[in-house]
């Protein structure tokens, strides 16, 4: 009898798995036609970049319109570009490398920023929102919400440029780029020190923003939690004070953050593409800016297809982790 | 009904001078605009092994006195002496170590358990804690304490929402039964559940206060749910008491005015009874500013002059715990 119950469990888990990953695939279906109708219908294509350009003939406009077929129907290249991104065909406009190498090795360079700021953010605003709502009213409560909406008002890279101006005024910490050049031939241990050191100031620019939105958000959760009556029975219980607030409270408020967590990764690439450019990282963000500038569709629309399957892999990762967290949710 | 008079004289619960006033923030610094007295120096005494009910319309601070006599909220004055000890001067230590003893069951049996924990661990996670048992021993107390609430001891596992609400109002009792207390708030315990429901969880609450020697203090606003459970009844007016008498004496003879109207508006189940209604003008004036004197003047059928400025003093009639206290001018 358990062992059926069993079964029949895992059953309905893998059906449900599969009807979400096909649900996704669809919707990444429909991403991928809107991102490639809104970028080519937009103004401005790769030969009209540089029209002033007196080297550039009439004929020269038609080879390249020829080359990249840009002058076939919008869905004849939108299948252009799915072929060429499967069979990994697909090169960029701008210097015909190919495009997936190209943004395999910016992601890569962005990874440890991505990972830093994250880190940041979520064991910052974790213990900021849990002791403003424990202690709310006082002055640490309004003292924590005062900067958090402050920051939320300052655009970050305002706050980045001023940044970078008392910084590098004040400390001797690298403020551009992943490394010192003429680092190359040095020791390991120097070189992944110059690594860290340029980490440092561009992840906890891009971290800010996110510490001020989601401490807000934990504080809110965690006052609504306080509140209920089953936190009031953990009292009545004898239980000691920390059990009750970070066991029977905090283990209810965190639910909702399980959903952010699939959202964190695109958020902080989009976020990159402002943080990248005014820290000269040479990560995915720039590459995007820079591929967006050149017109060079290819490399854009590679990286927005990018993005949409990280979010989509990212809520289903979240799915899957509330029915695991929260009883309350069955697999049907 | 319940109306012999239990043997015990020993006052388990103490209540003395009881105030909770909140205070109501204005403005940019918060300045403090006045304060909603909630409960305002209330005094009364539950003995052992009795039911004290304890009776007011919504907001009228019932169900602040439950928990402020429990020390969930902290009160702004007064005394609280539970079992001899004084709860009020208790530090954080001392007084985890007498929750054990006085218990609670909440209103909304939704909200009351945590959504996140198996039945067994909401049940057995404070007999752990304050070691009255362990392991092995835990799960068969709590299979125990589940069959004497009536519900089967294979629920352990299950989650609270699997349940419906009667069964999970069955399941916070056996929660708050686990610790072995001697009080038991029960704060519209009731309430929530459906009128068959309520029967069941009354009488399953009646049978449990007299296996286990419990006292409670009930709090309702409904008086056919008092009547059947209490032995005395306590009513409220805007954090005040109006009156505290035995049950019988209390709907037999009300001696407070706004007790008579209470009752009077007390629908009884017989369309051919006709009773004559007291019916009270306006609504009940705010605890934010609440009227001098007596809090009842403003709507008194028999309201004088010296009502309006004069609080009204404690009229007692008989002794001991069968006394009729009135806090009335007439």
């Amino acid at each position: 009898m358990a062992k059926t119950g069993t079964y029949a469990s895992i059953l309905i888990m893998w059906t449900y798995i599969a009807r979400n990953i096909l649900q996704r695939i669809v919707t990444l279906i429909i991403v991928s036609i809107v991102a490639h109708s809104v970028i080519h219908l937009a103004p401005g294509e790769p030969s009209q970049v540089d029209p002033s350009n007196p080297r550039m003939k009439p004929s020269d406009i038609e080879n390249i319109r020829a080359a990249f077929h840009l002058d076939d129907p919008l869905h004849v290249q939108y299948v252009y570009w799915m072929r060429d991104l499967f069979t990994g065909e697909l090169k960029s406009f701008k210097d015909n490398q190919p495009v997936l190498p190209k943004i395999w090795q910016r992601f890569l360079n962005s990874l440890p920023l991505l990972i830093c700021a994250t880190l940041i953010i979520w064991s910052l605003s974790f213990p900021t929102g849990i002791h403003a709502a424990i202690r709310r009213g006082s002055t640490y409560d309004r003292t924590t919400t005062f900067t958090a909406y402050a920051l939320i008002s300052i655009p970050g890279f305002f706050l980045s440029y001023i940044m970078i101006l008392w910084v590098v005024n004040t400390f001797n910490v690298p403020v551009i780029g992943m490394k010192t050049f003429g680092m190359e031939d040095a020791d390991m241990v120097f070189r992944s020190m110059d690594r860290l050191w340029h980490l440092v100031i561009p992840s906890l620019m891009s971290a800010i923003g996110g510490i001020a939105v989601l401490s807000r958000y934990v504080r809110s959760q965690m006052l609504e939690v306080v509140g209920q009556d089953y936190v009031r029975t953990a009292r009545a219980k004898g239980l000691s004070e920390d059990n009750v607030i970070y066991r029977h409270a905090l283990q209810n408020a965190l639910l909702p953050f399980v959903t952010m967590f699939g959202f964190l990764l695109p958020a902080l690439i989009g976020g990159s593409v402002i943080f990248e450019q005014i820290f000269a990282w040479p990560g995915l963000g720039r590459l995007g800016y820079e591929a967006i500038l050149a017109r060079d569709f290819p490399v854009i629309l590679t990286i927005n297809f990018i993005a949409a399957v990280l979010t989509l892999v990212g809520t289903l990762v979240s799915d899957l982790l509330y029915a695991v967290v929260d009883p309350r949710i069955r697999l049907q | 009904m319940i109306t012999q008079a239990p043997l015990s004289k020993t006052v388990l619960l103490d209540v003395r001078n009881l105030k909770k006033h909140f205070p109501v923030r204005h403005g940019v610094f918060s300045k403090i605009a006045g304060w909603v007295k909630a409960v305002d120096d209330i005094s009364f005494e539950i003995y052992a092994g009795e039911t004290l009910g304890l009776v007011g319309e919504s907001g009228c601070g019932k169900t602040t006195a439950g928990r402020t006599l429990l020390r969930l909220m902290e009160p702004t004055s007064g005394t609280v002496v539970f079992d001899g000890k004084n709860i009020t001067a208790m530090n954080a230590a001392q007084l985890r170590h007498t929750r054990p003893h006085m218990q609670v069951i909440f209103q909304d049996p939704y909200s009351s358990l945590n959504p996140r924990m198996t039945v067994g661990s909401i049940i057995g996670e404070a007999m752990n804690i304050h070691g009255l048992t362990n392991g092995l021993a835990t799960t068969q107390k709590v299979a125990a304490l589940l069959e004497n609430v009536g519900l089967s001891p294979t629920y352990q596992s299950r989650y609270p929402h699997e349940f419906s609400g009667g069964q999970r109002q069955r399941i916070g009792i056996a929660r708050a039964l686990a610790l072995k207390p001697k009080f038991i708030v029960c704060d519209e315990a009731v309430s929530a559940l459906d009128v068959s429901i309520q029967a069941q969880i009354l009488n399953l609450l009646q049978d449990l206060k007299e296996e286990h020697n419990l006292s409670y203090l009930f709090i309702s606003h409904d008086l056919h749910v008092v009547q059947h459970i209490a032995n005395r009844v306590a009513v409220m007016y805007l954090g005040k008491l109006a009156e505290v008498a035995s049950v019988d004496a209390l709907f037999r003879e009300p001696k407070h005015p706004y007790t008579q109207a209470l009752i009077s508006a007390n629908p009884i189940p017989d369309p051919t009874i006709q009773t004559k209604r007291i019916p009270l003008q306006g609504d009940v004036p705010s605890p934010l500013n609440p009227p001098t004197g007596c809090r009842f003047h403003t709507r008194c059928p028999q309201v004088m002059d010296h009502c309006k400025t004069t609080n009204p003093p404690l009229v007692q009639i008989g002794e001991g715990k069968m006394r009729h206290q009135v806090w009335c001018h007439l």
